[in-house]
């Protein structure tokens, strides 16, 4: 496919990444994730018009104006992966819809929220801002890799003692950005646990447990040091 | 999204060679470079850049910085924000830029965000950013401008034009601009140099040139002269909310006084303009004059001379005094 006869009327292709779902491996009852898939493709198959029928027909006809994918190998918690991904796939949706690491969650999608914090090489970033295809060779952490239940990071047992979310949406993106502030240079104030922690959104409002719970942790791990 | 193809540049020559068969570097451009992506990923996924094939450069050597023997700093292209304000030299040198650097985005973008992506980094103006609306003239030549007569309390009302009001948003480049920065290009085999005062076009009849870039241009780094001796700097500004959120009116001031007299004037403005706004107004009204009140009011009232506010924005006139006023009261007390 060459650069200069992309032909902009051909619309974008829906994908729907059901071999990869087929993949999951089965949870032998329903959770809720399992749940609202299964909602949303029965949603899609009612709601379905035939002009976008038509045109997923064309576009399987017509030569694909798609790019290959590329093979990228991930470390993700410390697991190296290989896979086949569109280049415009970001790394919060490679994480989610194909490595099924649902803990990172989509917010904004646009770097505004922070639900999507995940740590490359130590340091917090937005994951939706990023190609996943960029990140070969990185050492990529989620909020899986940080603590399990039975096994909880400091952070997260703060969260949970200090009550530090309503909904939890934006928990796993806190947290990561929490722990990441650990080793930032930051003063040791509620204003600049405040200031270090404004990139991540909390709708339902829990900051000042938030700020409890980042305090607790930065207190215990200055003492220790 | 739309699709596009991936590739990695081992070296800046290889990357300009890539970028070089893009036909603009400006709105359009059908090769884009990816450094931290928060500006270029978060436009893509709005439609507003469409390039075919996007070069990653964040494997370049360019990430360090370096003081020269003249005492002048280099910043590599690929240093990122978050390293930028803690570099000791900026610490001590520079703290102005260092201000600039943590007052923008969070702790997560500025981790991303690279200094060469900074000076590039697009207008938050929402006109631009949808293309619910047809007319932007940055987005389409001679569409028009939704922005004149629309929502346009955040735009500008320095070096507008009747084709487009929007603002630029950095906050590192309005300090580069008070410190002189100089940008090293490569191109190709060559290399040259431009001061930052002479990078960022005025929209005029032409909002869609943004720079002075062109096909296979790579900022490499950026260059500080060596600080100016026994002067001050300072960053302040002015927002909807206290973090995370872009300048309603900021201020970049270098300032060397003696014996309570001015004998050096750097002023910059951000929030207000069309490019990061040098005032040499401002300091002319300042260089030579005592460091007092009525000094920075001249001073203030002589950079927003010019100011053309719209419709919603009339108060940043008298909100870029008061920053400017508040900035050298900081500086010299």
């Amino acid at each position: 496919m060459s650069e200069q006869n992309r032909d902009p009327a051909v619309p974008e292709k829906i994908v729907t990444d059901e071999t990869e779902q087929s993949k999951e491996k089965p949870f032998g009852h329903f959770t809720r994730r399992t749940f609202i898939a299964q909602l949303g493709a029965a949603g899609i198959a009612a709601t379905a018009t035939p002009s976008l029928a038509a045109a997923a027909t064309q576009e399987a006809a017509a030569p694909s104006a798609r790019e290959e994918t590329i093979a990228v190998t991930l470390s993700i918690n410390g697991k190296k992966q290989t896979l086949n991904i569109e280049p415009r796939v970001t790394l919060l949706d490679c994480l989610r819809e194909r490595l099924n690491l649902t803990g990172t969650k989509k917010g904004c999608d646009h770097g505004q929220c922070g639900a999507c914090t995940v740590h490359i090489n130590g340091r917090r970033v937005n994951s939706c801002l990023t190609f996943a295809a960029m990140h070969e060779g990185d050492e990529i952490t989620t909020i899986e890799g940080i603590g399990q239940p039975g096994n909880l990071h400091p952070m997260q047992a703060a969260f949970v003692e200090h009550d530090g979310y309503q909904c939890g949406y934006c928990t796993s993106g806190q947290i990561m950005s929490a722990v990441a502030v650990l080793k930032e240079p930051w003063g040791p104030e509620d204003k600049d646990v405040r200031e270090a922690m404004s990139g991540n959104i909390c709708r339902c409002g829990a900051y000042p447990n938030i700020v409890a719970a980042v305090q607790q942790v930065r207190g215990n791990s200055q003492k220790s040091s | 999204m739309i699709d596009f193809a991936l590739s990695r540049a081992s070296s800046p020559a290889e990357a300009s060679e890539q970028a070089a068969k893009s036909k603009t570097v400006q709105q359009g451009a059908q090769v884009r470079y990816v450094a931290g992506g928060t500006t270029l990923i978060d436009l893509m996924k709005l439609d507003v850049e469409t390039p075919v094939r996007v070069v990653d450069i964040n494997r370049l050597e360019l990430a360090r910085t370096e003081r020269q023997p003249d005492g002048s700093l280099h910043i590599g292209a690929m240093v990122r924000n978050a390293d930028l304000a803690h570099d000791p030299n900026v610490v001590r040198d520079y703290p102005v830029l260092s201000q600039a650097l943590l007052s923008g985005a969070t702790g997560q973008l500025r981790n991303m965000a690279t200094t060469g992506g900074n000076l590039l980094q697009r207008t938050r103006c929402s006109y631009f950013r949808d293309l619910a609306y047809a007319e932007c003239n940055k987005r389409t030549p001679g569409s028009g401008c939704a922005a004149i007569g629309g929502h346009n309390r955040t735009h500008a009302i320095l070096g507008t034009s009747e084709h487009c009001i929007a603002t630029h948003p950095s906050d590192m480049a309005v300090a580069m601009m008070a410190l002189e920065a100089r940008i090293h290009i490569l191109n190709g085999q060559s290399e040259r140099e431009v001061p930052i005062g002479e990078f960022y076009l005025l929209p005029g009849n032409t909002p869609n040139l943004e720079n002075v870039l062109k096909p296979g241009d790579l900022i490499t780094y950026v260059t500080l002269p060596p600080p100016v001796a026994g002067a001050r700097s300072h960053y302040l500004k002015l927002r909807d909310r206290a973090s995370y959120e872009f300048a309603l009116s900021s201020a970049a001031v270098v300032i060397q006084t003696e014996g309570g007299r001015i004998r050096k004037a750097r002023i910059a403005l951000g929030g207000v303009g069309t490019r990061p706004w040098r005032s040499p107004e401002a300091e002319h009204a300042l260089e030579g004059k005592a460091a007092d009140e009525t000094t920075f009011r001249a001073a203030a009232d002589a950079a927003l001379r010019n100011a053309k506010p719209q419709r919603d924005n009339a108060f940043k006139v008298e909100l870029a005094k008061r920053c400017l006023i508040r900035a050298l009261t900081t500086v010299t007390t």
